[in-house]
């Protein structure tokens, strides 16, 4: 019988000729990630080797990654102390792929990885973050895990007990219109597979939408499949996978590019036709709460947010640049962009898209997760409306739960924020 | 199991932004965490720290309890208290975390209890003993019961380390 892409991924870092759904397997990890909750794994994983009288030294410190963007600059004494407490076992454990707050290589986990090339089709990777799902973009095996898991990892090199999961199919026929973009799409598989739909399942995506989509949109799907439940999202590797890697993330070495088998069996086959969809958004107070924009425009909003993990990348800014270009924000609505990295911050200032975003008032901020997670600027008052490219609404989300989140495409933000209120930006409100 | 009342009932999707918001993610220790648990619900937080709600109560939430982020946080600030998850599903990494950090689950997929009811554990079921009725339970993921017995995730890791000596 045939296997789709991850039951082959999985078998290929096994060692096995095949695997089915519901085997139990224990690969070993390619790419162990964490970010500032580092500070919470170091304890677990201290108390691992606490009275075995073994030396406490991490499995691999070439395959660990810890990249500082929750909590950057420090908000808190407590997180400075965090941080620092993490600096210090990077250094005494060696670990190579540490990103701290800096203007040259920092920024959000889920840009860091793919723009650095630490992630490879094939790879099995795992993140103290929900959206560690993101690299699936790159042809990965990546899913998010808790504190004690990952100090588990550290300790062993591989992940236990991992059933190997089912896949949902997702095949996106025909090609998006204009205005329309990879976020908008995800929030509809969403709308149709609900919160739960996908839990304990991967979700693999096809189609000819998905073959001529940039992998900065890939990215965008892959992040957000962790809203339908799934385990991880993915996209074969093909040559635009080979493309970003070579070109964007100076990988040089071999690649190892495999998609599922022709014949490969899948628990559900969902079809999306590209063309018909329009811009999407998430009302509160969850994810798939997805309604076309039509439904909610209108609405008013204080706060327009750009960026995060999901859309703060290059063509992001520059999606909402042209739309921001020699207008301005409307009176009484506040809009804020964060970047995804320092790398897309600069590419961004040199291409003029921050230039023509803050003429047009609004106001970047450094990269990093800050206000998606309501942890550092960017908070709301009591009864007020967000309108946000970040990928949760939950209550209380954006640090207050008397207000309200919806979720959106870069240029659904970018048009709402000239208005005031949810806009479509294909015009004919 | 001893019975025990129904403290809080919850609906589908309770996120962990819910159990334990981002805000107070710098406190990491499973010692600190449970000051936090259900913060924004003021009422629940303050009965909590308050000691008025015993060990071994539960708390019946409907599907997908724990989606959202992976901040072990949220399974740790519940555990602290000794209560007893009793949810239609959890979501994955929460239900894989709970293991984890040893906090008490129940995957009760027709659970029907009301706040203040008495529930017991018995015989693979859920008895409400208010209503008189019984609910089936859904086994925990088989791939994980070595680490249930184990006590939780760092016993067990600790165990093979020290087998490969």
């Amino acid at each position: 019988m045939g296997m789709t892409y991850i039951q082959k991924l999985l078998a290929r870092a096994c060692g096995e000729p095949a695997l089915a759904v519901g085997d139990v397997v224990e690969p070993p990890v390619d790419l162990a990630m964490s970010h500032e909750n580092g500070a919470l794994v170091i304890n677990q994983f201290n108390e691992i080797y606490q009275g075995t009288g073994r030396d406490s030294s991490v499995w691999d410190p070439d395959r660990i990654a810890i990249i500082f963007d929750h909590r950057v600059p420090a908000e808190s004494s407590k997180t400075a102390t965090n941080q620092k407490k993490i600096r210090e076992f990077v250094a005494k454990q060696g670990i190579g792929k540490f990103h701290d707050i800096r203007g040259d290589v920092g920024g959000i986990c889920h840009q860091i990885l793919p723009e650095n090339g630490y992630v490879r089709p094939g790879a099995v990777v795992v993140g103290t973050d929900s959206h560690t799902t993101t690299h699936g973009a790159l042809g990965a095996f990546a899913f998010g895990i808790g504190a004690t898991e990952m100090a588990s990892v550290w300790a062993l090199g591989h992940v236990l007990n991992v059933e190997v999961p089912a896949t949902i199919k997702v095949v996106v026929k025909g090609r998006l219109g204009p205005g329309v973009y990879a976020k908008d799409l995800i929030l509809a598989v969403i709308g149709k597979l609900t919160a739960e739909g996908a839990n304990y399942r991967v979700i693999e995506f096809h189609g000819e939408e998905i073959r001529n989509m940039p992998t900065s949109g890939r990215l965008v799907l892959c992040n957000m499949s962790v809203e339908a439940g799934a385990t991880a999202g993915v996209v074969p590797p093909d040559a635009e996978t080979e493309r970003y890697l070579r070109q964007e993330a100076g990988v040089t070495d071999d690649l190892d590019l495999f998609g599922p088998d022709a014949d490969a069996v899948y628990e559900r086959v969902i079809e999306i036709d590209a063309a018909a969809l329009g811009p999407q958004i998430a009302c509160p107070h969850t994810v798939d709460n997805v309604k076309p924009v039509a439904d909610v425009r209108g609405t008013k909003v204080q706060q327009v947010v750009i960026g995060s993990c999901t859309n703060g990348r290059l063509d992001d800014l520059e999606v909402a640049a042209r739309i921001l270009k020699g207008k301005h924000v409307a009176a009484g609505t506040r809009m804020l962009v964060f970047p995804a990295s320092w790398r897309i911050y600069s590419q961004a200032l040199e291409r003029g898209y921050l230039g023509d975003i803050i003429a047009a008032g609004a106001v970047v901020c450094n990269p990093g997760c800050g206000p998606c997670l309501g942890v550092h600027q960017g908070a709301l008052a009591d009864g007020e409306t967000a309108l946000a490219t970040t990928n949760r609404n939950f209550k209380g989300r954006m640090g207050n739960p008397s207000a309200e989140v919806y979720l959106c495409s870069p240029a659904v933000a970018a048009a709402s924020a000239l208005t005031g209120v949810i806009t479509d930006p294909r015009g004919g409100n | 199991m001893a019975i025990a009342r129904v403290v809080c009932k919850l609906g589908d999707d309770v996120s962990t932004d819910i159990i334990y918001p981002g805000r107070f993610m710098a406190t990491v220790l499973p010692t600190e965490t449970p000051q936090y648990a259900f913060a924004d619900d003021k009422a629940l937080n303050a009965k909590l720290k308050a000691g008025e709600i015993p060990p071994g109560s539960f708390i019946v939430a409907g599907k997908n309890f724990g989606c959202g982020s992976s901040r072990e946080q949220a399974a740790s600030c519940i555990s602290g208290y000794g209560i007893i998850v009793i949810a239609r599903h959890f979501a994955r990494i929460f239900l894989q975390n709970s293991i984890n950090v040893g906090l008490a689950m129940v995957i009760c997929p027709t659970i029907d209890a009301a706040e203040g009811d008495e529930l017991e554990i018995a015989e693979g079921r859920v008895w409400n003993r208010t209503s008189g009725k019984s609910f089936p339970i859904e086994a925990l993921p088989q791939a994980r019961q070595a680490i249930i017995d184990a006590g939780g995730l760092i016993p067990y890791t600790r165990r093979l380390l020290t087998k490969q000596v």
